[in-house]
């Protein structure tokens, strides 16, 4: 019975200093500091909010660079992957259909669905293989459009971490931009 | 296997190897009461708890006294949870208006995160209110954690202590190893987190129009405190569905790096720990060794599998489930580590594996997550391996088996393996009832070798108190919340009880001086032992299991079978 007193009472206090306390500091050190990254990193243009610099978002037109695929269809809440294992049947159904759109060229990358399906990032192959479609789409020099690849490629973190890639949403952002 | 993937590997090995024994000291002076340099800002805080909470933390206790109070304060704490996670719709902090969680999903979440395995059978952005995630599974988060460590902490007392009958003070020991270790680690590491990008607020989530003009919701709420501890206290239970994969979750390759750290840093500073009670610092390294090399076995087999092309498909690169930022050696290496503690974070969709990648992940829950494992869980582990290992050591020389100067008896051997069959029973009998049950294959998301590896990987990630999954299968149904449920809560508390009898029992022998016919249970020799060990018991009982998921997936895929 005393044990049973004590655990509630600590419980309680407990509950308080790390389920209430703490992240209340958190979020308040974050609100000070750092109130763009801790609110969803939101993306806006012309003063409306076109998304989140860190989430994929369903993109079809064939001006825009297109994400890779996603097993949720690019829904948020939840998003999800195929979780389809590497003998499935399904697996190789849709990465036909998915060559078939993209071409045969496309990169595997582009062929498999992410793990989040909110993945906002495509190697710069897979940026460079959308490149004729998109100067095609908007009638501009190829070259424009391998530059302004270029210039959206993200090394490594600290030139060690990660993967070399570019952020789909701020890519057609910058496709959308006045010359 | 590019230079740059090395360089990667190489900087998280040098950053465990530097950290391990800084944290190692510090926790060191925490569990032996010693002053800390935190003392003059959390000190009265400490005594303050101890107040309210109306417990004298002075006063030592018996390992009944121990485990009596260990078990009062996690059911109770569960029972809590439960009641909240069933009422969050009328209490505060909910501003989508998420329903109240039914009876069975409930439970299995209370059970889940009181057990530090947080198995989700849901995604939190569509079930939980932010006042469940924070000060409830969070609060989990940080107590599970602190049990864990301090049933080792208990333990290691048992091994090493000259006179008494007694292994500590819980409520001391808890409250200790929650303000002193637990709490800072995550403040620093989730204000890096919330820097990188994670959210961090309670508003209400926001709603974008995509450049093509529909409707985007953009999911918010207190992640990055509750990630924090996630990690660093091996529970991992996403704030989001799909884990460490989302990008809100582990926005960049830094805040990867550092939640891949997060994971194994408090498991390898407690061997240091270890090093520092038993008076001989090599008896910690010798732990960390046997992990160690484990670890890399386990991860240069799953990269190496990962890197080859898939048969079955036709595709070079194994991207399905993995992420662009994050790439294949660091889902690779992630997966691999979050297997080995029982963290179960994934930052890669382990269903997508293949199936030699997937089995290095289910090989690390079944040998009983001893490499580095569960916060302090890996260690406490890894010591009843250890304790078996110098009794079967012993059988073969014929010498009474003795471990840091104490006897090992048949109480402790017997005690040992009740620790280290129990979750075997659960994961082989639920497995097996599941395959065979209409319930337990209804839901399984792939078809052949591949579906039976979903059902073996749940029962093992829940007995085990991982919590990762092979996640297509559906476990949102009475038949895996509850299966799964009581796999859980066996796999901890059918380990910790018979962990904390041993501390008991080894607590009150006398330490004989080593003679030379002592069997060193430091360096080489006895790393070897100890794996194969480790090997033996966890390759006899689960090999015919492996043999109908992963072996036979990989040699069908190897001949470009399809399911």
């Amino acid at each position: 019975m005393k044990n049973i007193l004590q655990s509630l009472r600590i419980l309680l206090v407990l509950t308080v200093l790390t389920g209430v306390a703490y992240p209340l500091v958190v979020t308040a050190i974050a609100r000070v500091a750092f109130h763009d990254a801790a609110t969803g990193s939101l993306v806006k243009k012309g003063g409306e909010v076109v998304g989140s610099a860190l989430l994929a978002q369903k993109t079809e037109s064939p001006k825009y660079f297109w994400p890779r695929p996603s097993a949720g269809d690019f829904a948020t809440v939840p998003s999800g992957a195929s979780n389809k294992g590497p003998t499935s049947a399904d697996l190789v159904k849709s990465i036909a259909e998915r060559r078939e759109k993209l071409g045969k060229d496309a990169p595997d990358e582009m062929l498999t669905a992410s793990g989040s399906g909110l993945d906002p990032h495509i190697s710069p192959a897979s940026a460079k293989q959308q490149a004729p479609r998109i100067a095609s789409e908007r009638k501009l020099p190829l070259d424009r459009i391998e530059n302004l690849i270029e210039l959206y490629t993200e090394r490594p973190q600290f030139g060690i971490f990660g993967e070399t890639r570019i952020n789909v949403l701020t890519l057609n952002l910058a496709l959308d931009q006045p010359q | 296997m590019q230079a740059h993937d090395w360089i990667q590997l190489a900087i998280y090995l040098a950053a465990l190897f530097v950290l391990a024994p800084v944290l190692g000291k510090f926790m060191h002076q925490v569990f032996s009461g010693e002053r800390t340099f935190l003392a003059p800002l959390l000190g009265p805080a400490e005594r303050l708890i101890y107040k309210l909470g109306g417990v004298d933390a002075q006063r030592e206790m018996r390992w009944t006294g121990y485990v009596v109070a260990l078990l009062a304060f996690n059911v109770l704490g569960g029972l809590l949870t439960l009641a909240q996670l069933m009422t969050q719709a009328w209490l505060p902090l909910n501003p989508e208006h998420l329903p109240n969680l039914p009876f069975a999903l409930a439970l299995n979440t209370a059970v889940s995160f009181m057990t530090n395995t947080n198995w989700q059978a849901y995604s939190g952005e569509n079930t939980m209110s932010y006042l469940s995630q924070m000060a409830g599974l969070a609060v989990h988060n940080f107590t599970s954690a602190a049990t864990g460590i301090v049933v080792v902490i208990a333990l290691i007392r048992g091994l090493t202590r000259r006179s008494g009958d007694t292994v500590g003070n819980f409520w001391a020991d808890l409250v200790r190893c929650t303000l002193y270790i637990l709490l800072p680690l995550s403040l620093v590491f989730s204000v890096v987190l919330v820097q990188q990008g994670v959210p961090q607020t309670f508003q209400e989530y926001a709603a974008a129009k995509t450049i093509e003009g529909a409707e985007q919701i953009i999911p918010l709420g207190p992640a990055a405190s509750q990630i924090a501890i996630k990690q660093l206290g091996t529970n991992g239970g996403g704030f989001f569905g799909v884990n460490s994969a989302h990008p809100f979750e582990n926005p960049t390759p830094f805040t990867n790096f550092l939640e891949m750290l997060a994971i194994f840093v408090i498991p390898a500073g407690l061997t240091y720990t270890l090093g520092l009670m038993t008076g001989d610092r090599r008896q910690g390294w010798t732990i960390f060794g046997a992990m160690f090399a484990l670890f890399i076995m386990g991860f240069g087999l799953s990269w190496w599998a990962e890197m080859q092309p898939n048969p079955a498909t036709g595709l070079v690169s194994n991207m399905e489930g993995k992420e662009v930022r994050l790439g294949i050696m660091n889902s690779t290496l992630f997966s691999t580590i979050t297997t080995d503690a029982s963290c179960g974070a994934v930052n890669a969709m382990h269903d997508s594996l293949t199936p030699i990648a997937g089995g290095v992940a289910l090989v690390n829950m079944l040998l009983g997550e001893v490499i580095f494992g569960g916060v302090g869980a890996g260690l406490y582990g890894m010591l009843v391996f250890v304790i078996l290992t110098v009794f079967l050591a012993g059988l073969m020389v014929g010498r009474t088996p003795e471990y840091l100067g104490k006897k090992i008896e048949a109480r402790e051997v017997k005690w040992a393996v009740v620790a280290a069959l129990a979750p075997c029973v659960c994961i082989l009998l639920g497995t097996a009832i599941a395959a065979s049950v209409p319930a337990g294959s209804a839901t399984i998301n792939n078809q052949g070798a591949h579906g039976f590896s979903e059902i073996l990987y749940a029962f093992t990630s829940a007995a085990a108190n991982n919590g990762s999954a092979f996640a297509g299968i559906g476990v949102n149904n009475d038949f895996y919340n509850y299966a799964l449920a009581i796999c859980m809560f066996l796999g901890r508390f059918a380990v910790i009880v018979p962990v904390l009898a041993i501390a008991g029992s080894m607590v009150g022998k006398k330490i004989a001086p080593p003679s030379p016919g002592t069997f060193p249970t430091s360096g080489f020799t006895f790393i070897g032992l100890l794996i194969a060990v480790v090997l033996i018991v966890g390759g006899l009982n689960f090999f015919p299991a492996l043999s109908l998921g992963p072996i036979v997936e990989h040699l069908l895929m190897a001949a470009g079978r399809t399911f």
